[in-house]
């Protein structure tokens, strides 16, 4: 029965046992808008085994134009990562039908190479035309499956501006380029793009666009660095071939070990809340209301050194606090 | 009258049929040749079209279902007893395992003492509408052209009057092609198939006429039969001129538009399936009318084509309306009747006009090749028949019993005790599995090993894939197995599904925004959007329905998860779990629904999803339908319920069910 609600701390362990009905009931249940199934999730999140939340998995996220060959990309990772004997969870997040609110979720149908793999667990969303680009439910999804995955992969559809938001909320991402298009040269060069961990050129089976495509992002690539000294590698690979894909699953690999050489794995994490509460936030109240909370730079570094929280809850206690102060000063 | 009329001679009469087995479909093709009927049209069986054995557990429920299953050259050899293949002719419904079955019949009439030059026949070896349409493609698209051509290239060097490949139109019109889609999509499928035999290399300069010559066409016919009188005209028309521009074929017997025809069975109804007869009357005059692009084969359907398969009486009575157009009409007395008829002349030319254009866009893609594997054909093809289906649904399309005159009599068609169809006997695929065994048991393993180990090294190396395939049919390999050596080579496929695409007029219209309206409002109350998964379980590939029933359920507002056709009802529980569906819509058309459904809720129970409501839809007999509602199936769809917003209404208010909410009432 949809309408009732699971028991909070069961459904946690179910899930950190690694119970696949448990973890899509899960989901279920951070998809559902109801007030009281948002406080059932926040006692849901809060009751998950911590370490694996904080320094437990790999969350990737792949991004780049439509078309890239993300989805047939992931479908290539999925049989290296499972060769390696991970276990890997998907959030394929589809753009919806802006008229209907409808939505046909197309990129499970890429990454069918999974077959009836039980270790292999696929969820599309919708991103319902919000969150630019990235649905609301990611994160708190993201923790859900990490509780019970070795590899967590978020597909998001990304052109410019828009990648941001996923490279802001996982440990490593990964752009996927379209050969001959310059776009994302462009987007990187101008700084209008976040600068991704690794950047992949696809479909290199097709010869000198991708070939050429790869030579100009490096060039670009030589002159802009990773602030925090991370070396951003470009690939070549071919989804359709299965050619490279050994060698990016490395790259992705490394930029973890990157990460935990330099103990900054849990506090990226971290970050990638308060990524989430920040910009969810600003959904809600605008401007305005980050101006309340004291700012987004303050909120940061409050965000930062607080005790670890599962994000509906902190919301929660920050949304009440705007609240709070628009009814004060109204 | 006295005097005898010179009258031209009639065109190949055929039947595509095949069921349950070799030998009775060897005894029905016999029974066929003795009414008359002048060729044979095999239609193979799933599985066999697939390359599964009929042991494979993706062949249950299928196995001689919608034609013959052939797991051997023993099997074969049945279908073939007592008809002597030097002098039949044969065409052959057969694509990704086109050149196994080829290589069994080659084998088969050795066998019989014929050699492979006296052969006449045709293969259908046209994978790339099997991506768009017909669905039993295997590999990807690079390496099944590969086999399309090393198929050509064999036969036109040694089994010269074969035609090694009919590039269809047929099944585009049947997947919603406009005439316009049709010409175009065919002849840039031609120009693909020809080009990659060019660039192989197998044939010489001097050689590539004959394989021009040597390339056939299989058409539909609709309804609107003086339209596709001059879609005709036009196909022979571009054909010439693209076989001397583009590939210098000189001589006119070699630039000859070729073609045999089904007509369409789209517009066929369940609604009063007698009127049936009229429409498939009618559409056989739009391919014999005109002498000048007459077809060389036609082959029916018969007045109960939406009810089920076809008995032997009602392919008889296909077959006499084909014989009474021929014998008793003056039709094949006359030179061309259109000839000099300005209101064709502009209607041939229109339709010559649109598809030069759209094959322009299919060049600019690459080719057809590409523009298929980026989607964009499947894509226009979706659109055409979501277009068809509205106009229907509005009433805009009449169809007369369907959504207009729908007050009938009783029927005493369909009042027998088989209710008007052929019911395979349950029994046939328990039989195919022990023969299939018995042959195991018997052959030499050793040499079937052997010729496994030389067709994959041809597979690998690129050489002709013929004589390797024709070793292994007189070893004893199986379908299976040939089939499976190729798979671990070349790798498997799924095609793009077309389902996205823009949103119609119709989607902004009252009703459906009134449906999106409660959908959105039932996704509040159950706290999230509502989700329907589309599943097509089995080797069904009829897809029109599904990607109708999807298409709809998007624009009123669901999240649908379509993975397209052929999935495992393992698969299919699989991801409805994982993505947290409300509701599981299946759509079967092959004639497996029951096995089907019992194996999609044994996975249901086995992953914890009992208790979703499940509905299903396609050519379901009344008596299954009953059936499976007792199995658990909560709404069973026939081609009859053509109004898609309420099928919509109906899904909304059993998730409302489902969820302990009161159904909702929308006009
Ligand atoms: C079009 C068609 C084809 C096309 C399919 C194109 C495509 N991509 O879909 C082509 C030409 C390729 C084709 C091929 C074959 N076909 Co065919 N085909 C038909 C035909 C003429 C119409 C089916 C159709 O598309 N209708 C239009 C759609 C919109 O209607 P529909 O699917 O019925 O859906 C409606 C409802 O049923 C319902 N519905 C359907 N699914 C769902 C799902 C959900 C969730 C819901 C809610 C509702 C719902 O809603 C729809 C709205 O009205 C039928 C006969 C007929 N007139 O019905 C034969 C028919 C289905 N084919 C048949 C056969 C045998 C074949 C072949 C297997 C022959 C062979 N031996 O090779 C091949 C192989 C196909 C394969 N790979 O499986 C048989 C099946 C026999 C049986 N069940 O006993 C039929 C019945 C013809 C016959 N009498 O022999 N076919
Ligand atoms: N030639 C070639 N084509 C590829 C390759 N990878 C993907 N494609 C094709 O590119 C198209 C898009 O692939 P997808 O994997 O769906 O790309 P995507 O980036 O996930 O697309 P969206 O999710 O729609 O943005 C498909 O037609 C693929 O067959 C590749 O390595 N080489
Ligand atoms: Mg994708």
């Amino acid at each position: 029965m949809t309408l009732a609600l699971p028991e909070p701390a069961a459904l946690a362990a179910a899930v950190g046992g690694r119970d696949r009905l448990a973890l899509a009931r899960a989901l279920n249940l951070l998809d559902d808008r109801r007030p009281v199934a948002r406080q059932c999730a926040a006692a849901f999140l809060d009751a998950l085994p911590a370490e694996k939340l904080d320094t437990g998995g790999h969350l990737i996220g792949i991004t780049g134009p439509p078309g890239a060959g993300k989805s047939s990309l992931t479908a290539a990772l999925i049989q290296v990562w499972r060769r390696r004997g991970l276990k890997v969870a998907i959030l394929a997040v589809d753009p919806s039908s802006p008229i209907t609110g409808g939505a046909l979720l197309g990129d499970r149908l890429r990454m069918h190479a999974s077959g009836a793999d039980r270790e292999v667990f696929i969820r599309s969303l919708a991103c319902r035309g919000e969150f630019g680009g990235l649905s609301a439910e990611v994160w708190p999804m993201s923790l859900a499956m990490l509780a019970a995955f070795d590899v967590v992969l978020v597909e998001t559809v990304g052109v410019g501006q828009k990648e941001i938001d996923v490279s802001k909320m996982t440990d490593t991402t990964c752009f996927v380029a379209q050969p001959a298009s310059g776009d994302s040269i462009q987007f990187l060069k101008a700084g209008i793009m976040e600068i991704p961990h690794v950047i992949v050129v696809n479909k290199e089976d097709i010869g000198m666009a991708a070939r050429k495509t790869l030579s100009e992002l490096k060039n670009t690539l030589r002159r802009q660095m990773d602030p925090e000294g991370w070396q951003v590698p470009a690939l070549s690979v071919s989804a359709a071939l299965g050619s490279g894909i050994e060698p990016l699953a490395d790259a992705l690999d490394s930029h973890r070990n990157w990460l935990l050489a330099r103990g900054q794995f849990n506090a990226r994490r971290q970050r990638c809340q308060a990524e989430w509460l920040v910009k969810h936030l600003r959904e809600e109240f605008g401007r305005y209301g980050i101006g309340l909370l004291g700012g987004e730079d303050a909120l940061f570094i409050r965000l930062a050194e607080a005790p670890r929280r599962s994000p509906i809850a902190e919301y929660e206690a920050l949304r009440a606090r705007v609240i709070r102060e628009i009814k004060a000063k109204g | 009258m006295t005097t005898q009329v010179k009258r031209d001679k009639p065109w190949l009469m055929r039947t595509y049929s095949g069921h349950s087995s070799a030998k009775a479909s060897n005894e029905l093709y016999r029974t066929n040749l003795g009414k008359g009927q002048t060729g044979l049209s095999v239609a193979f069986d799933l599985p066999t079209q697939t390359g599964y054995d009929a042991d494979h557990p993706l062949a249950r429920g299928e196995v001689g279902k919608v034609g013959v299953p052939i797991c051997n050259i023993g099997d074969m050899e049945a279908l073939f007893d007592q008809i002597p293949l030097g002098q039949m002719n044969t065409s052959m419904t057969i694509n990704a395992t086109a050149a196994w079955l080829l290589a069994l019949y080659v084998a088969t009439a050795e066998r019989q003492g014929a050699s492979p030059a006296q052969l006449q026949g045709t293969t259908q070896n046209d994978i790339l509408k099997e991506y768009l349409s017909r669905g039993t493609y295997i590999f990807p698209p690079a390496p099944s052209v590969r086999l399309t051509t090393d198929i050509i290239a064999y036969t036109v060097k040694n089994i010269p009057k074969w035609n090694p490949t009919n590039i269809c139109s047929y099944h585009l019109q049947e997947a919603g092609a406009t005439p316009t889609q049709e010409l175009a999509y065919a002849l840039s499928t031609a120009i693909a198939v020809l080009d990659a035999i060019r660039d192989s290399g197998q044939i010489g300069a001097d050689g590539f006429e004959q394989v021009v010559g040597r390339i056939s066409f299989f058409v539909n016919a609709g309804i609107r039969f003086v339209e596709e009188t001059c879609k005709m005209r036009a196909f022979g028309e571009m054909w010439d001129k693209l076989a001397q521009e583009r590939y210098g074929a000189q001589s006119e017997e070699m630039r000859r538009f070729r073609y045999g025809v089904q007509v369409n069975s789209l517009g066929l109804t369940e609604a009063q399936p007698e009127n049936n007869v009229q429409r498939i009357v009618l559409e056989m005059l739009g391919v014999s009318l005109s002498k000048k692009a007459r077809a060389r084969a036609i082959q029916l359907p018969a007045w109960n084509e939406a009810l089920g398969l076809p008995r032997p009486w009602d392919q008889q009575w296909a077959l006499r309306m084909q014989q009474v157009l021929v014998l008793e009409t003056d039709l094949l007395e006359y030179g061309d009747i259109f000839d000099g008829s300005p209101v064709i002349a502009a209607k041939v030319k229109a339709l010559v006009d649109g598809a030069t254009a759209e094959m322009a866009r299919v060049q600019e893609q690459g080719g057809m090749v590409q523009a298929i594997e980026a989607g964009y054909v499947k894509r226009q093809l979706v659109t055409s028949h979501t277009e068809r289906m509205r106009a229907i649904e509005r009433g805009d399309l009449k169809i007369v019993g369907l959504n207009c005159f729908r007050e009938t009599e009783e029927s005493p068609l369909t009042g027998g005790k088989d209710s008007g169809i052929m019911k395979v006997d349950p029994r046939a695929e328990r039989e195919q599995i022990e023969r299939l065994n018995a042959f195991r048991a018997k052959r030499n393993n050793a040499e079937v090993k052997a010729a496994l180990a030389t067709l994959a090294e041809t597979a690998r190396s690129g050489a002709n894939i013929m004589p390797a395939s024709i070793l292994c049919a007189h070893a004893g390999v199986t379908t299976g197995e040939w089939s499976q050596t190729l798979r671990d080579i070349f790798g498997e496929y799924r095609a793009p599904t077309g389902i996205d695409i823009a949103a119609n007029d119709d989607a902004r219209g009252a009703r459906a925004v009134a449906i999106r309206t409660e959908v959105i409002k039932t996704g509040e109350e159950v706290g999230r959007p509502l989700r329907l998964l589309v599943g097509k379980p089995g080797l069904d590939g009829h897809s029109n329905g599904a990607e109708q029933i999807a298409v709809k359920g998007r624009d009123v507002g669901f999240e649908i998860v379509y993975e397209g056709i052929r999935l495992t009802p393992e698969q299919i529980a699989k991801a409805a779990l994982e993505e947290g569906v409300h509701l599981i819509g299946l759509s079967v058309l092959s004639g497996s629904h029951v096995e089907m459904v019992e194996d999609v809720f044994n996975q249901l129970d086995k992953v914890g999803l009992r208790g979703l409501p499940v509905v299903i839809g396609g050519i379901i007999p009344e008596s299954d339908a009953k059936l499976l509602k007792e199995k658990g199936i909560a709404a069973v769809y026939t081609p009859k319920d053509i109004d898609l917003n309420g099928i919509m209404v109906d899904i909304l208010n059993l998730i409302r069910k489902a969820n302990d909410l009161q159904p909702v009432a929308t006009a």
